[in-house]
């Protein structure tokens, strides 16, 4: 890498850049370079700065110190057109397709081919066979016809990727690619990663996962609260390097170990025969107090479909729950938590925070339901607000307040702790977890 | 750390005046302001605006469009819209006229017919509202379209079951014990304002108080995030048709008394006044958000607008025309406020 280096200025290079949201400094100084063919891993808890830096590079910020450059010559782009024509792709994390589109006009979007110039007729043989051209990068194999929202989360990530290669970039963000993977797609793509990488494509890796991390990226910097505290070679790294340097004290496990032993199995859930046509069928399992049961399976396979039966959401054609012995019936959210049930969801901007409201509102939420008096019943409201600023706290949730900050301006493990915060105020015998580290840094997982 | 301090003093002192600007634009009391405001730029003009009997005035006569305004809030916190509020209305004072009329009601004379006509009031409200929630909750129609249909079906109920009473358009020879609710008053304060006043206090505690209140707000902000925290999204979604419902025949019992007659036109013209002034009184087109004072100051400002171009001698289309604008510059403003709000902390 050295000695490409010193050759070729770096295809991208950030000096001493800083932001500030508010006269709150959220970027300190930050420096970084990217050559050409070198894959750069960006890690940091949430809050870091990582989100900043992608913004700014990828013009959707803009600056307030330090200059970046790009082949050496000043970069300041001013929307995110300029960053595309500098040759720069982000993917990002939530997925930015037109699900009622198919893939084809997905990738075509920004210019669709036409079929004269200068006459507003598209040319659809052209766009899709330049669709199968570009998903075979990728290694999908799919008819660039078929609609995104056909596609499983998986596979949109793939075609999102596609979008942007569609571009010809050098250089390419990755933000949090493989959240949404499953194991066989991720190493999909990390091969995508090494190839592009031999082809002399610049790369920016932002990932929780430190392994994909070491095993992929040539150098990897550290961020912690909008500085950039550890940056070294990849060789130089492990694992509690990069730990130590993203919560800036060494952490002596990732997973607490089970302190308790099981006693003796007490059933906390138990579930029979659930069955919703076309999506699940004869699922039944227990649970005993204490115990933490994991459920596996591939994208589709129904994991999140059961947990949504499961908690009453979806509506079931066979099948019972039972939690701590007594069948919930009929299953519906409200009897659920009544049961002692909590539902902590995968997709938690869709159904998981109310996000213009505060933090203690969102706690507060479902806890209303049990107050005595139905629906007309007076809130209790110091009492709630005490009770949720205290679990907020215990969760270290990261906000300027908890009574007016809506929770659409926290970062993604904060708006996670606030759904967990909102759960564990009802002090629930059975807790449903759906993909809950999506998105969420050690610090907060631990 | 000296240095970056002394670095951020200018940023500082733009970021005041930004969010001098942004409190401005999402102050409760912006509306308040603005209606002083316009009051004292007319005075010149119309030195009678500005005295304690035309305000007396407009206070007495904006109370059954603040009850309607504020029916149509618990809807639009929904992120809904009821547009047969007014239909409801009337439907309910022909109804309830066709009941204690002297002139060949079905209690005509007896002692009981204006509290059973109150009864029919409220009762028709309230299955009106049913009807509008049940489509929109459990059949998941559209809230816009359910309640314009309803708002043709209901006038033309209204015309038709008035022609089975009388020759006339309209149902007049209401009791004198009715009719007191609109003109009378105790200690000097009419009961129409007194009615009014507890619609809305009552209104005020139920939003910001209650449970149903915070499922309100938490229905009309993310439904399915309510689904999954134990809100009884649909029964909290029916409730709030038949509120707006109910306020629709509490405001019909209010003008009916007024007009001394049942009458299937009666408030067929405030419609747009209604949303408008909810809209201008800062209760979002989005959901999610609504201050009954706020619709209290929505209402005031644009009946004193009303009053001061009438005033001005303006002709009814110039007061259409002023009144749209306004009301079109209040949805322009909430969609600006959601972007200042959720800009501001980004």
């Amino acid at each position: 890498m050295t000695e490409r280096g010193q050759a070729l200025p770096p295809l991208l290079e950030l000096r001493q850049v800083s932001k500030q949201f508010f006269g709150v400094t959220v970027l300190k100084q930050m420096s970084l370079t990217v050559h050409a063919g070198e894959v750069v891993g960006m890690v940091g808890e949430n809050g870091s700065g990582k989100s900043t830096t992608m913004n700014l590079i990828s013009g959707i910020l803009r600056a307030d110190g330090g200059e970046m450059l790009v082949d050496g010559a000043a970069y300041a782009p001013l929307n995110a057109k300029d960053a595309v024509e500098a040759g720069i792709g982000l993917i990002h994390q939530e997925l930015n397709l037109f699900a009622n589109l198919s893939i084809a006009e997905n990738l075509a979007i920004r210019q669709f081919p036409k079929r004269w110039p200068g006459l507003p007729f598209i040319d659809g043989a052209k766009m899709r066979r330049d669709a199968t051209a570009i998903l075979a990068e990728v290694g999908l194999e799919l008819d660039p016809r078929t609609p995104v929202n056909l596609l499983p989360p998986g596979e949109r990530q793939l075609v999102e990727i596609s979008k942007a290669l569609a571009q010809r970039p050098r250089l390419l963000i990755f933000d949090e690619p493989t959240t949404s993977l499953t194991s066989r797609e991720a190493e999909r793509l990390f091969a995508l990663v090494d190839r592009l990488r031999r082809d002399g494509i610049g790369m920016i890796y932002v990932s929780h996962i430190l392994e994909d991390v070491l095993r992929l990226c040539d150098k990897v910097a550290v961020l912690r609260d909008g500085a950039l505290v550890d940056n070294a070679p990849n060789a130089e790294m492990d694992v509690q390097r990069l730990v130590r340097g993203m919560l800036g004290r060494p952490v002596e496990e990732l997973f607490p170990a089970r302190t308790a032993p099981l006693a003796r199995h007490v059933e906390a859930l138990s579930v029979n025969g659930l069955t919703r046509s076309g999506q699940i069928r004869d699922v039944g399992f227990t649970v005993g107090t204490g115990e933490v049961v994991g459920i596996a399976g591939l994208m589709g396979s129904g994991r999140s479909e059961t947990a949504r039966c499961l908690f009453g959401l979806d509506p079931v054609s066979a099948g019972t729950v039972n939690v701590a012995g007594k069948p919930v019936s009929p299953l519906t959210p409200a009897n659920c938590m009544s049961a002692g049930m909590a539902f902590l969801t995968e997709d938690r901007r869709g159904d998981g925070l109310l996000m213009s409201q505060s933090i203690e509102q969102n706690a507060e939420l479902a806890m209303l339901a049990d107050l005595e008096g139905g629906m007309l019943a007076s809130v209790p409201r110091h009492k709630l607000a005490a009770a949720a600023a205290a679990m907020a706290q215990s969760m270290h949730i990261r906000a300027r307040n908890f009574d007016r900050q809506p929770v659409q301006s926290l970062s993604g493990g904060n708006q996670q702790k606030v759904v967990l915060t909102k759960w564990l105020m009802r002090a629930p015998r059975v807790l449903l977890l759906d993909e809950p580290t999506r998105g969420i840094d050690i610090g907060a997982r631990s | 750390m000296a240095q970056i301090q002394s670095a951020s003093g200018p940023q500082v002192g733009r970021t005041s005046a930004r969010s001098w600007f942004v409190r401005g634009l999402t102050s409760d009391y912006l509306v308040l302001a603005l209606t002083v405001v316009y009051a004292l730029a007319l005075g010149p003009f119309v030195p009678t605006l500005i005295s304690w009997a035309s305000a007396r005035e407009v206070l007495i006569a904006m109370m059954p469009l603040l009850v309607l305004a504020i029916g149509q809030s618990f809807v639009m916190v929904i992120a809904g819209i009821d547009l047969s509020l007014t239909s409801i209305a009337a439907l309910a004072s022909v109804v309830a006229a066709s009941i204690m009329t002297g002139s060949g009601g079905y209690l005509a004379g007896s002692a009981l017919a204006t509290p059973v006509a109150l009864v029919a009031f409220l009762g028709i409200g309230v299955l009106c509202g049913m009807l509008n929630g049940y489509c929109a909750a459990r059949l998941r129609m559209p809230a816009f379209m359910v309640t314009l249909v309803l708002q043709m079906f209901l006038s033309g109920v209204a015309v038709w079951y008035t022609s089975l009473h009388v020759e006339a358009v309209s149902i007049g020879n209401l009791p004198r014990s009715f009719v007191a609710i609109g003109s009378g008053n105790i200690f000097g304060v009419p009961y129409a304002v007194l009615i009014a006043a507890a619609v809305a206090l009552a209104a005020h505690h139920l939003l910001s108080r209650t449970v149903l209140g915070r499922w309100l707000y938490a229905v009309g902000i993310n439904p399915r995030a309510a689904q999954v925290s134990g809100v009884p999204v649909a029964r909290v979604v029916l409730l709030a048709f038949v509120l707006s419902g109910l306020c629709a025949a509490i405001a019909s019992i209010i003008y009916t008394g007024r007009l001394e007659t049942g009458t299937p036109v009666l408030a067929d013209r405030v419609l747009l006044d209604v949303i408008g002034a909810a809209v201008i009184g800062g209760v979002s087109l989005f959901g999610g958000k609504a201050k009954i004072l706020g619709v209290f100051f929505g209402v005031l400002f644009l009946s004193v607008v009303d009053k001061g171009l009438q005033l001005l001698g303006m002709s009814q289309f110039v007061v259409f025309a002023v009144k749209g604008g306004l009301i079109l510059l209040a949805a322009l403003l909430d969609a600006l406020r959601n972007y200042l709000l959720l800009g501001a902390d980004r």
